[in-house]
């Protein structure tokens, strides 16, 4: 749409950019404060420069669960993305069932995420849940309790239960804008099901799946609540991801200077992924086509 | 005939719905049920767990504080999010494309890292504990996304209609209130929809800024573990009783709702 340069726009904009600076601007300086200064109590603090950010470069524990971050949400998006495609081929499109059955898939999206550990810390229990039970009872040796792996499964099964529902629902809305008129023609050249899907959906999916794969890699990039409920981290480390191992730096043991420093990293780390995806995304789509969806 | 689409739609269908079964399973057995063996159906189907519940103040004024702030959210989100997503939508202006980028980067800060400077700064403006500072948080991840989302609403009505109106002598805020925001009546609600799922699944922040008087219900649900252990029956049904608003809330939007995951942009 041709919009009309006018500066007079600010003004509707004004409360909203007003409201939103304050809850992150603020915080975000304070937390580069914090970052730059060795702190002991309200009026004792010493600038200390990047000392901070050095130690937390040198730290093995925050490198190691900066690496089990990107392997989750490496897995997430490995398993959600393709999933939530299939599932959203599968969806009935018109009539009653439509209406169910997104009811039904959006109802994990809608459940608090500490009811979402919840659930699933009662469900893979061996003595009291069924998933576990069945396990068990199928001679396979599973306990999320003590055993690294299985921990480390069971949260990614939960996420995969939890999310894939947003991936399958993206696709959904983006299958139901194309017109009928692509598969009348794909009918015509008698292409075949998975000809279809490859240059019809597919390419027309493009939009949503950018903002499917950007949602869930920054969400699972941040995840806190579940593994926190279900796991607590353990055993061990298996499943203590990068926001957990922030908190109990900067609340657990108020170690405040390096939490806030690798927060800062981490808050980067994010913005730069979804930003070089963001970018070569949109760079490809110019020098791919000019015209085509030229829109 | 059943085809192989409808079958792997339903294996799905089972995946998601089987650990919710469980769960409302469970809040309808007592405690020597659950603990005892396990049974696929509740033997002695028991409510006490819900009249638990719905009788003791400190576990249902948690549904009440945390829609209270969930309502607070949605309002103040509407409120600023509908005339800048008009300004994105119409106008060139200085630094628009900046601020658009500014505004989603908020939703990339990780919560857990700035609980500790938005607990200070909620508390040094007196407002800790109330549920307008739980709303005021939850502003920061709802209004990117209401205004992304409203934007693209608002850019598929064209602009014809809002010279026509002033042509025939609207004012800007009579057109806006009377025409337009009836023309976007569904991207209304998609918005709602998503700034009741932001603000009513988020727990982080919520438990953080509050103690006493504004609890939500996700951070008192965790009283059930006490010194005889969990109290699984009465964690079970607090659990369902936090899934049916939600429920609701799909109800009403069901129909718009595959155009607003598109975002409004398909």
């Amino acid at each position: 749409m041709h919009k009309i340069p006018n500066n007079k726009a600010w003004w509707l904009v004004l409360p909203m950019f007003l409201l939103v600076a304050f809850s992150a601007i603020i915080p975000l300086m304070t937390v580069v404060n914090y970052s730059l200064q060795d702190i002991f109590d309200q009026n004792t603090a010493y600038f200390v420069g990047v000392e901070w950010y050095q130690e937390v470069l040198r730290d093995t524990r925050l490198h190691d669960s900066l690496l089990r971050q990107f392997g989750f949400s490496f897995s997430v998006l490995m398993i959600e993305i393709p999933l939530g495609i299939a599932v959203a081929l599968m969806m009935p499109t018109r009539g009653w069932q439509a209406s169910a059955v997104l009811i039904l898939l959006a109802l994990p999206l809608l459940i608090p995420w500490n009811v979402v550990g919840t659930i699933w810390q009662v469900f893979a229990r061996g003595d009291i849940g069924l998933f576990g039970w069945t396990l068990n009872n199928l001679g396979i040796d599973y306990n999320y309790t003590s055993n690294p792996l299985d921990a480390w499964l069971t949260v990614l099964l939960m996420d995969v239960w939890h999310w894939t529902s947003l991936v399958a629902l993206l696709c959904y809305s983006g299958l139901r804008a194309i017109p009928d008129a692509y598969y009348q023609a794909a009918k015509i050249d008698r292409a075949s099901r998975w000809a279809v899907f490859r240059y019809i959906q597919l390419p027309r999916l493009r939009n949503v799946l950018v903002i499917g794969v950007l949602l869930r890699f920054m969400d699972s990039f941040m995840i806190y609540t579940e593994p926190f409920v279900l796991t607590g981290g353990g055993p061990g480390t298996s499943t203590t991801f990068l926001s957990q191992t922030l908190t109990q730096m900067a609340i657990g043991q108020f170690d405040i200077g390096p939490a806030a420093a690798f927060s800062l990293v981490y808050f980067l780390i994010v913005l730069l992924v979804s930003w070089l995806f963001f970018t070569t995304i949109t760079h490809m789509d110019k020098s791919e086509s000019g015209a085509k969806y030229d829109q | 005939m059943i085809s192989r689409r409808t079958i792997g739609l339903i294996i799905y269908l089972i995946f998601v719905l089987l650990p919710i079964y469980w769960l409302v399973n469970m809040s309808f057995k007592t405690n020597d049920e659950i603990l005892g063996q396990l049974t696929l159906w509740p033997e002695n189907f028991t409510f006490d767990n819900y009249i638990t519940i719905f009788t003791d103040a400190s576990w249902y004024m948690g549904y009440v504080n945390s829609i209270t702030y969930v309502a607070m959210n949605l309002v103040i989100t509407l409120l600023v999010a509908l005339p800048a997503a008009y300004a994105f939508s119409r106008y060139k202006f200085v630094g628009d494309k900046h601020l658009f980028f500014w505004l989603l980067s908020n939703r990339m800060a990780p919560p857990a890292v700035f609980l500790l400077p938005f607990f200070q700064l909620y508390s040094s403006v007196g407002l800790f504990d109330t549920h307008l500072a739980v709303a005021l948080a939850h502003c920061l991840f709802s209004i990117p996304l209401a205004v992304w989302i409203l934007e693209g609403f608002m850019s598929g009505v064209p602009r014809e209609i809002d010279e026509t109106a002033y042509i025939d002598g609207y004012s800007f805020g009579h057109f806006f209130i009377k025409i337009f925001i009836p023309m976007i009546r569904s991207g209304i609600g998609v918005t709602a929809f998503f700034s009741f799922m932001f603000s009513w699944v988020e727990l982080l922040l919520a438990r953080t800024l509050t103690s006493v008087d504004a609890k939500p219900i996700s951070a008192i649900m965790t009283r059930t573990v006490g010194a005889a252990g969990i109290d699984w029956g009465v964690l079970a049904a607090a659990g369902v009783l936090t899934i049916l608003p939600g429920i609701l809330v799909i109800w009403f939007v069901r129909n718009h709702v595959a155009k607003g995951f598109a975002l409004g942009r398909v």
